[in-house]
């Protein structure tokens, strides 16, 4: 990777090291909502890679997805998009938002996600494990952090 | 007080070049130490820097000037106040101040819960209003107890000096006092008992919803400016003696003000959030009845 100089090296370091997490349920079954959550318990412990579930989308960094976005959450979820401050980075947790699992095909399901909204990292599962979660947003993280680049153009 | 000293106290020791890393510090110990007591491992005691360099490297959101200029505005008038009220606390004995630092300082405190209110009602969410209106009335049924106190103090010293308040204050007066302020110290901490106007989930941070990016950074540092400062203030005031030493002075300000974190840290995690009402009924039936005790055992103490 090309060295910009000893500040970029220690706001990479500080993305590495500190991300907040903004969790959106599309019409999930509460499945995939429930392994994100233990992975804060003390058991798995994020907070130990400085990751914390935040309750504004303003402060967050990481826009964790879960459910097939229903026509009901398509709106809310694009408002709640725009409102992450760049650079920002979108994780899919579960089958659901990668390709709208068993939902597939009904008139009132919006996705898959990336019909929507980009998407970064996938962690595929029903529900998938807290280790895999924690390993999809690791590698949101590692992709955040090396974003130094201009915003993409939606926020201007 | 001479020129020289007070640029000192201002921008070294009890002021700005102490008190940024220093609230790191404590911030980072109370989030290392509460995820022990809960058995996890929880974040390196620098996470608090960390966080603070994430944000101040996130592009800002597009908001008109005027409106950025404004939210901005309250957290840097609270880091001003802040290492202001830092540069007034009595550490050392040499230190007499002037007469009325009291009022001062005690304005210089009420500034931040002042500023985030305002700053709750010009994000114009619903979330950041709710916040505002919650912290609006906690900091109003704290400040009564905590001036109270303050006033029976500074009737048994009869001086409006920091300095002397700490000093010259008897100690029957002195105790009830001091314990209503460290009753109030965890609400104006917005603590975890008492942390209903910044509540991460049911009012999304409150006044804080719309801070984004640097915007939080500078009301992260204006926290870590609060947590030395309050509990400096109540340090200071608490600890009736000075060696006189500066360096013993120094050490024992800061190792009582590390040990008053972690007492914070053990209530925090001890506890669960309060409802509005506990919370105010809680601070008029014990801390206020301890300010009361001592305010009139302050008048008892006049008349010898």
């Amino acid at each position: 990777m090309k060295d910009y100089g000893f500040l970029y090296r220690l706001v990479e370091r500080a993305r590495e090291r500190s991300a907040f997490l903004f969790h959106f349920n599309a019409g999930a079954c509460n499945g995939c909502d429930i392994e994100l959550i233990s992975c804060l318990t003390p058991r798995y412990d994020v907070e130990q890679y400085g990751i914390k579930l935040e309750g504004s989308p303003r402060h967050a960094d990481v826009f964790v997805v879960s459910g097939p976005i229903t026509r009901a959450t398509r709106a809310p979820l694009e408002a709640v998009y725009k409102q992450l401050p760049d650079p920002k980075v979108v994780v899919a947790i579960g089958s659901c938002p990668a390709t709208a699992n068993v939902f597939c095909g009904s008139p009132m399901i919006e996705g898959p996600l990336h019909q929507i909204i980009p998407v970064d990292i996938y962690v595929p599962g029903c529900p998938p494990r807290p280790m895999a979660i924690v390993e999809g947003i690791a590698q949101a993280i590692h992709k955040l952090a090396s974003t130094h680049s201009a915003p993409s153009g939606e926020q201007r | 007080m001479n020129l020289l000293k007070a640029l000192a106290a201002l921008l070294i020791f009890p002021g700005l070049l102490y008190a940024v890393p220093m609230g790191w510090l404590m911030l980072g110990i109370e989030r290392k130490l509460r995820a022990k007591l809960q058995r996890r491992i929880g974040p390196p005691l620098i996470q608090p820097f960390y966080d603070l360099v994430k944000l101040l490297a996130k592009w800002p959101l597009p908001r008109a000037a005027g409106e950025r200029a404004l939210l901005a505005f309250f957290p840097v008038l609270s880091i001003g106040a802040m290492i202001g009220a830092a540069g007034l606390l009595p550490v050392f004995r040499g230190e007499s101040g002037f007469a009325g630092d009291i009022i001062l300082l005690v304005g210089l405190l009420e500034i931040p819960p002042v500023c985030m209110v305002l700053a709750g009602y010009a994000s114009r969410s619903i979330y950041g209003e709710v916040g505002a209106n919650r912290e609006a009335a906690l900091d109003i049924s704290c400040n009564i107890p905590f001036f109270t106190a303050l006033i029976a103090m500074a009737a048994s010293a009869q001086s409006l000096r920091t300095a002397t308040i700490a000093i010259a204050t008897p100690w029957p007066v002195r105790l009830a006092a001091v314990l209503a302020i460290l009753i109030c110290l965890p609400v104006k901490l917005r603590l975890n008992p008492f942390s209903i106007a910044n509540a991460e989930q049911e009012v999304l941070a409150g006044p804080l919803v719309e801070a984004d990016g640097r915007l939080l950074a500078l009301w992260e540092i204006c926290e870590a400016l609060e947590w030395v400062v309050l509990i400096g203030f109540v340090v200071t005031i608490g600890i009736p003696s000075r060696t006189g030493q500066w360096w013993i002075d120094a050490i024992l300000f800061v190792a009582a003000s590390l040990v008053l974190v972690m007492l914070l840290t053990l209530l925090a995690s001890g506890t669960a959030r309060l409802k509005i009402r506990q919370a105010t009924q809680l601070l008029w039936r014990s801390s206020f009845v301890l300010a009361t005790v001592s305010l009139g055992s302050a008048f008892l103490f006049r008349g010898n």
